[in-house]
């Protein structure tokens, strides 16, 4: 410092400040934000809570103070939701181990690895509409079913991009070893590869899991709602988003409750799941060394 | 290999066995799934909306007029509420992300950087409807209350563009571009921390320890030698974000107020192509004109998403591979 020309302690000082003041708003950014998003959270909780009762896991909707709960939208959700995860995963996971262990860099993987990371971020309000023409046009009606080919559709590129992303993490000797046995080339994928990535296989279908139980706009245009409990997959179905939405846009004081009900239950679902997923990656990356 | 049997172990020389046959056929099967729903999907929303396109030809894209009673639909309207939202949710979103993130990456202190990038990251996974939910009856009765009388007090000297240019001032009634903009930046704002936060991490130290060893300080390390070796990753993040808000369509819908007509202020009722789409959509018979208008629609949606999308990987992309 003593060398410094006055200059130079000026220019120091301003360098030193634009530091500290930059810094400064950022610390601002995160805390705006972070005091935002958990005003959000806060307020998700202490409005949902107000509505929770044993009567909410009983009852199905039903007229405004007549004290109905979400039972059939909860049921619906999990059909739904388990239907989608059924159809949309085992493709997913297959598109993941075709990018990985057979196309790799060759001009058509380059394309599905393209186009899978377009569709993993495709607006959902358009897989919708897709689902919609293919699936309850011509069918003539609204139905579970097409709510769960939607919900698979948005599952699909997530599993595809977290299982290619592990099975990449998988060493090599792994293979070259299986290879040196005389394994053919399935036998390497499914005995050994894939039982490596198992657990980082399950959770990418967590999270893939996570993400289509929250969505609402999709279910919209294909499997629309019911006030009824309903387990036949060829008609309309509820949903807790479809309940949200219904439930959010009246003037009844009960069924708002309710709404934000079905909102905190599906935040839980989906934060829990999150944080599985999270946990079992953990316990899978220690494993792995 | 001249040595070897002609039985060689090597991969992919064995002919013939049906067991690799029918698991390598078997995954490119699937592979050639994800690319044959991306074009139904392009093919089947052109198709539905076919009559649309009949009817008002390329002007659907550029008329200003929409009316269920006379049947005659125009598109800029939604066009132009989608691109307002959309840009100014990135406006007020991406300065405070690049903040998070640059604090989660550098200031922060270490113990905190992993749960409060937890925090971030299970935030991004919150539905949208909860987000939604939230602006209609929070944020909206707060915005009438507080922030519209006040912006409309602040502005009013701003002169009018036009006929009815009057961006600032409107009946306070909460509902709006400006409160549905505040949603979706607050709805795109963890998951554009937690990218640029990824993108952050991916510099090298070395690249780092270089520039404080000219003795640069942190806020000139990045400005200097971070964002120059990541910028396009960085504008990838952005462009991800807007690939969102542009579709986004459940924290849209509760807030917007949904009046389709062009935007001629920031707090009065408006649509973007989603909220139009949700809306009026039970009221669409299979087979009319505003059935065939809405998925159209839809059409010109994909097409945008899908170009700011493919942007956004092809940035993202070129900073993997070099």
């Amino acid at each position: 410092m003593k060398q410094l020309s006055p200059a130079g302690r000026a220019r120091y000082f301003r360098r030193q400040l634009i530091d500290r003041l930059m810094g400064g708003l950022c610390v601002l950014a995160a805390g705006i934000g972070l005091v935002l998003l958990g005003l959000i959270l806060w307020m998700l909780f202490s409005k949902g809570m107000g509505g929770l009762s044993l009567d909410v896991f009983t009852k199905t909707m039903s007229q405004p103070g007549s004290g109905g709960g979400l039972a059939n939208a909860i049921i619906g959700s999990i059909l739904q939701v388990g239907i989608g995860a059924m159809l949309g995963a085992p493709v997913g996971m297959m598109v993941g181990v075709y990018l990985s262990e057979v196309g790799k860099e060759s001009r058509f993987a380059s394309v599905v690895r393209f186009v899978n990371d377009i569709l993993l971020s495709a607006p959902s309000v358009l897989i919708g509409m897709f689902v919609y023409q293919i699936a309850v046009l011509p069918f003539g009606g609204f139905s579970g079913f097409a709510g769960s080919i939607a919900l698979a559709i948005i599952a699909m590129p997530i599993v595809a991009r977290t299982t290619e992303d592990i099975l990449r993490l998988v060493p090599q000797a792994y293979r070259d070893g299986a290879v040196a046995l005389g394994s053919r080339e399935n036998e390497v994928v499914r005995k050994v590869v894939l039982p490596a990535a198992f657990g980082g296989i399950l959770t990418g279908i967590l999270l893939a899991i996570a993400r289509i139980a929250g969505e609402t706009a999709p279910l919209l245009f294909t499997s629309l709602g019911s006030d009824t409990m309903s387990l036949d997959m060829t008609q309309p179905m509820a949903s807790i988003p479809m309940a949200i939405v219904r439930y959010s846009n009246t003037n009844y004081a009960d069924w708002i409750a309710l709404a934000w009900t079905g909102a905190m239950l599906i935040t839980v679902g989906v934060l829990v799941l999150n944080i599985l997923s999270r946990l079992s990656f953990a316990a899978v990356s220690k494993q792995g060394g | 290999m001249n040595t070897s049997p002609a039985n060689t172990t090597t991969i992919g020389t064995r002919k013939f066995h049906p067991g690799d046959s029918a698991f390598r056929l078997s995954l490119l099967a699937s592979g050639a799934v994800v690319v044959i729903v991306l074009l139904s999907i392009l093919t089947i929303m052109f198709i539905g909306g076919k009559l649309a396109f009949d009817t008002f030809g390329l002007g659907f894209i550029w008329g200003t007029e929409w009316n269920p009673v006379t049947k005659i639909y125009g598109a800029l309207p939604a066009i132009t509420g989608t691109l307002i939202t959309a840009a100014l949710a990135l406006l007020i979103a991406w300065p405070i992300g690049f903040g998070i993130a640059f604090f989660l990456t550098e200031i922060c202190p270490q113990k905190l950087r992993t749960p409060l990038g937890v925090a971030i990251e299970l935030l991004a996974a919150v539905p949208s409807i909860v987000y939604g939910m939230w602006g209609f009856f929070v944020l909206a009765p707060f915005m009438s209350e507080y922030v519209q009388p006040w912006l409309t007090a602040t502005f009013i000297w701003i002169p009018p563009i036009g006929d009815s240019f009057f961006w600032f001032t409107a009946p306070p009634i909460g509902v709006g571009l400006l409160t549905a903009s505040l949603i979706l930046a607050i709805m795109i704002l963890p998951f554009i921390a937690a990218t640029t936060r990824d993108v952050l991490q991916q510099t090298p130290q070395l690249l780092k320890d270089g520039a404080y060893a000219m003795g640069a300080t942190r806020w000139e390390a990045l400005t200097g030698a971070v964002i120059p070796s990541v910028r396009g990753s960085l504008f990838g993040a952005v462009f991800l974000g807007l690939g969102r808000a542009l579709g986004e369509t459940m924290a849209v819908v509760f807030v917007i107020g949904n009046a389709i007509r062009m935007p001629d202020s920031l707090m009065a009722p408006s649509a973007t192509i989603a909220s139009v789409v949700a809306n009026n959509f039970p009221e669409a018979e299979p087979g009319t004109l505003d059935l065939a208008v809405l998925l159209a629609l839809g059409f010109l949606l994909f097409v945008v998403s899908f170009g700011v999308l493919a942007i956004a990987r092809l940035l993202l992309r070129q900073e993997r591979m070099s």
